[in-house]
C-alpha cells in the first residue's frame, strides 16, 4: 500500500518506537517530568502555525462528518438532471454534479464515510494492534515469537492487493467491511511500534524497581510501561488516519470501495473524472478536500512527533 | 587526485624546519548553537618539542577534544568556529593556509587517533581499504603496493596474522586490535606530530596498558611528538613529559609532569589528584571536587572555577587570572592564590 | 555470507506459506460470509442451477468447506499450494477458461516497463534531491525538498494520476499536437492521455513517473536524513583527518553508508509499487497486470483477482528476499552477525 507505507516513512524512516518521551515514574518523582513533557509539548504545538492550521482543518472536516447539517441545509439527494453540471454560483458554491445534485452538500456529506472508516480502522488498530504489541513486548519468549511471526506475514501482504481481493470476493462494500480490511492488513504497524517501546521500557530501572516492590503484571504493564509507548503511538495513529482517508478514496476509485449512491469524496472523484476538461471544478473540489485532509493529518503527526520527542528539543 | 602525488611540503611558504613541530597560541573556538554561543576553547596555548609528549588533561567538556579537532582542522563547521589564535606547524599558521594545502598537512605531518575506534573506522570498508587509501591518495601508490604497505603497518602495530586480517572489516576486530588499526592508520604517512584523543578510554584496563606501551614504543622509534588527550591522571604519569590541565576551555595549569604530582599550583589540579584512590591513604575518605563543570554557554565571571573552589575569594569572582602566574621557569598556573595552593600541603 | 543466505532462505519458506495462507483465509472467509462469488458474474439475472454449479466447480469454488463460516479450508489450501508450486504452476482460470498464468504473461511486459521507468525515476531524482538537501542542512534546497515531499506524499496516487493525465496528457498534449514541428513520438506518444499501442514505450513514460512519484518523495526524505546522520558520524571525521579531499570524504565515505537504507527501501518498495501499478494502469489504461486486476474486480471475476494477486504476492516476497541478501552484500555488519 503505497499511501500508508510512504506516510510512515515520511516521518523519517523507522517508526519512532523506543525513543518515546520520558516515562511516568512515580517512584522517582518522574511524574512531574512526564507531566512537564506533555505540557511542554502542548505549549510547543500551540505555537506551531503548521500544527494549528492542520488541526483547524481537521476540526472543520470532522464537524462536516459529525454534523453535516451545520454546514449545509441542502439535501445532497435532491437532484434534477436539468441542473446537470451547472458551474459554481453564490447559492451553490460548488455547482451541480452530473446528476444535477448540489455538489457542495455532496462534498459535506461525503466527509462522513471517509472519516468513519478512518476512525474505526485506526481505533481497532490502536486497541488490538497495540494490545498484541504490548503482550509480545512484555512477555517476550514464545508469545513474542508467535506474534512477531504473524506480524511479518501480515506485513508481507501488500495492503492494496489484499484489500482488493477481500473486497472483490465479499461484495458487501460498506464502511464496516472497508474499515475491517484496512485494520486487518495494517494492525502490525502499530503493534511493532508498541512492542519496540515496551521492550525498551521494561528494562528501565524504575520498572525493575516497581517489580521489586511487588507490582503485578497488569499494574506494571498499564501504569509503568504503557505510558512510555503512548507518544509514539499517538504520532503514528495521527498519520495513519490520513493514510486511511486516502486508502478509502483509492479503493472507491478502483471500484472495490464504496459504491454510488453512497456519498464520498472518492465517488465524487471517480464519477466525474471524465468531465475534467469541460468542468474542472467537479474534480478539483473533492480532490482538494481529500488532499487537504490527508496533508493535515500527516503534518499534525509530524508536528506531534517533533513536540513529543525530547531528542528534537 | 594526481595533485596529491609527491607533495613537497617544503613548498609551503614560511616553513621553518627548525621551528617547533606544533605551537598553539591563544586558540579560541566557539559553537554557535540554538541555545546560544558555547565557548568551548578560550585562549589555549601550548607548544610541543620534537619527540616530546604533552598531556592535555581535563574532564569531559573542558574543550580538550575540540582543541584537537581545531588543530586537525576537522571541526564540524557549523556549528563550530575557530574565532581566534594561531596554530603553527613549523612556524606556519595552519589557520591561514588554503584548504588544499592544509589537507596535505593532515595525516602527512599531523595525524590523529580517535577515542572510539569502532565508530571512527568506516564499517563498510575493509581495514586494508581504509589504510591503503592513505597511500593511494597521498603517495599515488597502486592498490597492490598500498595493500602491501597496509600489511606492513598491521605488523608494525603487532596485529597477528596481518595478511589475512587486512581483508577484514572493523567489527571483526576486538576493541584493542581495532585501536591498533587506528594507530597504524595514524602512523601510515610518518607524521611528525601525533594527537591521541583518549586513545585508551574505551578499552579494558589490561588492554589500555598494552596500547599505551605500544604508543610509547612507536613514538620513541620515530622521534614523534605526541599530544595525549586524556582525563585519566594515571595514564599521564607514566608517559607524559609536560602536562596542560584544562578547565572550561582554558589551560589552568602547565608544568613538567613531576612538578604537578609533587605540588599542584591550582586548586582544580589539586582536586583531581586528591580524587585518585591511593593505597597509602587506605581507610581515609576519598575527596571529590564538589559541584559540576560550568555550562559552556554560561561560564562564570572571574575565574571559571570559583564556584567550586575552596580557596575562592572576592577577587576570584571578579577578575579572571589572566595573564597566567609564572610559578617557576617552566610552570604557569591560572590561580590568584597559587602560592597558598602550592604551599598548603 | 553463505550461512546468512541459508538462514534467510529457511525463514523465507514459512513466510511464503504463511502469507499464502493469510490470502487464502481472507478470501475463504469472504466467500463463506457473502456466498458463492460466481453469482456476481451474472449480475441481476438468476442463472440456471446447473450452469451455476458448473461454473462454480470450474472456477474452484466447489469445495463444501466454503459453505461453513470460519472454516480455514486446509484441504483447499493444500490443494492450491500443490497447484501453484508445481512444475506447471496453476493459478486458476478465468470465465473463458484461460489460465491466469497466460493472462499475466500477456500483461507482464507492460507492467515491467512501467515498473522500470518508475524505479529509475524514483531512484535517480529521489536520491539526487535527497543528497542535494542532505548536504545543505537548513538551506533553501533543504527546505524545498522537505516541503515538496510532504505535499507529494499527501496526494493519493490516483488523484495525482488523474490530474497529470488531464493537465499534462490532455491539455498540454493538445497544445503540442497542434504544433506541426513537434515529432509525433513526443506529442502523441509521451504526452498522450493514456497508453498508446503505437508508442509502447513513449506512452508509458508519464504513467511510470506518476507511479514513481510517491516513492520518490520517500526516497528523497530517507536519503536526506541518512546523509545528515552520516555526515556527523565519527568515521567521516576520521576520513577528514586522513587528509582526503572533500569529494572523496562525501563521495566514498559518506555516500556509501548513507545509501544502504535507501537501496533497501527501494527494493522493499517494489511491493507497494506493484500495488500502485493497479491504480496507475487503471488511470492510464495500460494493458498490464494492474488493469487486469481492476477489470476483473469490477466485473466480479474473483478467480482472476485471487490468482493474479497470489502471483504478485509471490513476486513481492521474492523481491524482499533478494533485498535482504543485497543488504548483506552492501553492509558487512549484517553478513557476519
Amino acid at each position: 500500500m503505497s499511501d500508508l507505507t510512504s506516510a510512515g516513512t515520511a516521518i523519517g524512516g523507522a517508526p519512532v518506537g523506543g525513543d518515546g518521551p520520558a516515562p511516568e515514574t512515580p517512584e522517582t518523582g518522574g511524574k512531574d517530568h512526564n507531566a512537564s513533557l506533555w505540557a511542554d509539548a502542548r505549549r510547543q504545538l500551540v505555537r506551531d502555525p503548521v500544527f494549528m492550521l492542520s488541526f483547524l482543518y481537521v476540526l472543520v472536516v470532522g464537524s462536516m462528518a459529525a454534523f453535516p447539517s451545520l454546514w449545509t441545509s441542502q439535501d445532497p439527494r435532491a437532484c434534477s438532471t436539468d441542473r446537470s453540471r451547472i458551474p459554481p454560483s453564490g447559492d451553490h458554491p460548488f455547482g451541480f454534479d452530473i446528476l444535477g445534485c448540489d455538489y457542495y452538500s455532496h462534498a459535506i456529506y461525503g466527509a462522513r464515510p471517509s472519516m468513519i472508516i478512518a476512525i474505526m480502522a485506526t481505533g481497532a488498530m490502536v486497541l488490538i494492534g497495540g494490545g498484541l504489541g504490548l503482550l509480545a513486548g512484555y512477555y517476550g519468549g514464545w508469545v513474542d515469537t508467535i506474534i512477531s511471526r504473524v506480524m511479518d506475514i501480515f506485513l508481507s501482504l501488500p495492503f492494496l492487493l489484499g484489500a482488493i481481493v477481500f473486497l472483490t470476493v465479499i461484495k458487501r462494500q460498506n464502511p464496516y467491511t472497508i474499515a475491517m480490511v484496512l485494520f486487518l492488513l495494517t494492525w502490525p504497524v502499530i503493534a511493532r511500534i508498541i512492542r519496540g517501546s515496551v521492550i525498551s521500557g521494561k528494562d528501565l530501572d524504575y520498572v525493575q524497581a516497581a517489580r521489586a516492590v511487588g507490582a503485578g503484571n497488569g499494574r506494571l504493564m498499564f501504569r509503568h510501561i504503557l505510558p512510555n509507548a503512548i507518544a509514539p503511538m499517538l504520532v503514528y495513529a495521527t498519520i495513519v488516519l490520513g493514510a486511511f482517508v486516502a486508502a478509502e478514496a483509492t479503493l472507491t476509485f478502483l471500484g472495490v470501495g464504496l459504491q454510488p449512491p453512497a456519498q464520498s469524496w472518492g465517488i465524487m472523484i471517480s464519477v466525474h473524472q471524465v468531465y475534467f476538461l469541460e468542468d474542472p471544478w467537479l474534480l478539483l473540489f473533492p480532490c482538494g478536500l481529500l488532499v487537504g485532509t490527508v496533508l493535515s493529518f500527516i503534518l499534525m503527526g509530524d508536528a506531534l512527533r517533533d513536540a513529543l520527542d525530547p531528542k528534537f528539543r | 587526485m594526481s595533485t596529491d602525488v609527491n607533495v613537497k611540503m617544503d613548498a609551503i611558504p614560511g616553513l621553518d624546519p627548525n621551528a617547533m613541530p606544533l605551537q598553539v597560541k591563544d586558540l579560541h573556538v566557539e559553537f554557535r548553537t540554538r541555545n546560544g554561543i558555547a565557548h568551548a576553547v578560550n585562549g589555549v596555548s601550548f607548544d610541543l618539542q620534537p619527540g616530546e609528549t604533552r598531556a592535555i588533561l581535563g574532564e569531559s567538556g573542558c574543550g580538550k577534544s575540540v582543541t584537537a579537532q581545531a588543530i586537525m582542522g576537522i571541526l564540524d563547521t557549523p556549528p563550530g568556529f575557530v574565532t581566534g589564535g594561531e596554530i603553527l606547524y613549523r612556524g606556519v599558521d595552519l589557520l591561514k593556509l588554503p584548504e588544499a594545502q592544509r589537507r596535505k598537512v593532515r595525516a602527512n605531518k599531523i595525524a590523529m587517533i580517535f577515542q572510539d575506534a569502532l565508530s571512527a573506522l568506516n564499517p563498510v570498508f575493509t581495514v586494508g581499504f581504509q589504510l591503503g587509501e592513505l597511500f593511494r591518495k597521498h603517495r599515488g601508490m597502486s592498490r597492490k603496493d598500498a595493500k602491501a604497505r597496509s600489511i606492513e603497518l598491521l605488523d608494525l602495530v603487532k596485529i597477528p596474522a596481518a595478511r589475512q586480517r587486512v581483508n577484514e572489516y572493523p567489527h571483526q576486530f576486538s576493541g584493542g586490535m581495532r585501536q591498533r588499526v587506528m594507530i597504524a592508520m595514524a602512523l601510515a604517512l610518518d607524521p611528525e606530530v601525533l594527537i591521541a584523543d583518549e586513545p585508551t578510554t574505551a578499552l579494558d584496563v589490561t588492554v589500555q596498558a598494552q596500547i599505551m606501551a605500544l604508543l610509547a614504543e612507536l613514538q620513541r622509534e620515530r622521534n614523534m611528538s605526541l599530544v595525549l588527550i586524556t582525563h585519566d591522571m594515571g595514564v599521564v604519569a607514566d608517559v607524559a613529559d609536560r602536562i596542560s590541565v584544562m578547565y572550561a576551555g582554558r589551560v589552568i595549569e602547565e608544568a613538567p609532569v613531576n612538578d604537578i604530582y609533587a605540588s599542584p599550583a591550582h586548586p582544580y589540579t589539586k582536586g583531581l589528584l586528591e580524587s585518585i584512590p591511593r593505597l597509602d591513604l587506605k581507610g581515609q575518605e576519598l575527596s571529590a571536587i564538589k559541584g559540576l563543570p560550568p555550562v559552556l554557554t554560561n561560564i562564570p565571571r572571574g575565574c571559571a572555577f570559583n564556584p567550586r573552589c575552596r580557596y575562592a575569594q572576592d577577587v576570584c569572582r571578579h577578575d579572571p587570572p589572566v595573564p597566567l602566574y609564572q610559578v617557576s621557569s617552566a610552570r604557569t598556573a591560572a590561580c590568584h592564590f597559587w602560592k597558598e595552593v602550592k604551599g598548603d600541603e | 555470507m553463505g550461512r546468512y543466505v541459508i538462514r534467510r532462505l529457511l525463514q523465507f519458506i514459512p513466510t511464503v506459506l504463511g502469507t499464502m495462507f493469510l490470502l487464502h483465509y481472507i478470501t475463504s472467509l469472504a466467500i463463506q460470509f457473502s456466498g458463492n462469488p460466481v453469482r456476481a458474474i451474472f449480475g441481476d439475472r438468476t442463472p440456471p442451477p446447473a450452469l451455476l454449479a458448473a461454473v462454480t466447480e470450474r472456477l474452484g469454488y466447489g469445495d463444501p468447506c466454503l459453505d461453513q463460516k470460519g472454516n480455514p479450508c486446509f484441504g483447499l489450501f493444500l490443494d492450491r499450494m500443490q497447484k501453484i508450486f508445481s512444475l506447471n504452476p496453476d493459478f486458476g482460470v478465468n470465465l473463458r477458461l484461460r489460465p491466469v498464468t497466460e493472462l499475466v504473461s500477456d500483461a507482464l511486459p507492460y507492467t515491467l516497463k512501467l515498473l522500470v521507468i518508475a524505479i529509475l525515476f524514483q531512484s535517480i531524482v529521489g536520491i539526487a534531491a535527497g543528497v542535494w538537501a542532505g548536504l545543505r542542512s537548513g538551506s533553501f534546497a533543504d527546505n524545498l525538498v522537505k516541503i515538496s515531499t510532504v505535499f507529494l506524499i499527501s496526494v493519493p496516487i490516483f488523484v495525482l494520476g488523474l490530474v497529470v493525465r488531464e493537465f499534462v496528457g490532455v491539455k498540454f498534449g493538445n497544445v503540442l499536437r497542434g504544433q506541426e514541428w513537434i515529432p509525433e513520438v513526443i506529442s502523441r506518444g509521451v504526452f498522450s492521455p493514456g497508453f498508446k499501442p503505437d508508442y509502447p514505450l513513449a506512452s508509458l513514460i508519464i504513467p511510470g513517473m506518476v507511479l514513481g512519484a510517491v516513492s520518490l518523495a520517500t526516497t528523497a526524505r530517507l536519503t536526506r536524513t541518512s546523509i545528515m546522520e552520516n555526515l556527523r558520524a565519527d568515521y567521516v571525521r576520521t576520513a577528514r583527518a586522513k587528509g582526503l579531499a572533500n569529494k572523496r570524504v562525501i563521495g566514498v565515505h559518506t555516500l556509501r553508508n548513507s545509501l544502504i537504507p535507501v537501496i533497501t527501501f527501494i527494493g522493499v518498495d517494489i511491493g507497494s509499487s506493484m500495488a500502485g501499478a493497479v491504480v496507475t494502469e487503471t488511470i492510464f489504461n495500460v494493458p498490464g497486470i494492474g488493469r487486469l486486476v481492476t477489470l476483473a474486480a469490477r466485473t466480479g471475476e474473483s478467480s482472476v483477482v485471487i490468482g493474479v494477486v497470489t502471483m504478485l504476492v509471490l513476486v513481492v516476497l521474492i523481491a524482499n528476499l533478494l533485498v535482504d541478501i543485497l543488504y548483506a552484500v552492501l553492509d558487512p555488519r549484517i553478513r557476519y552477525e
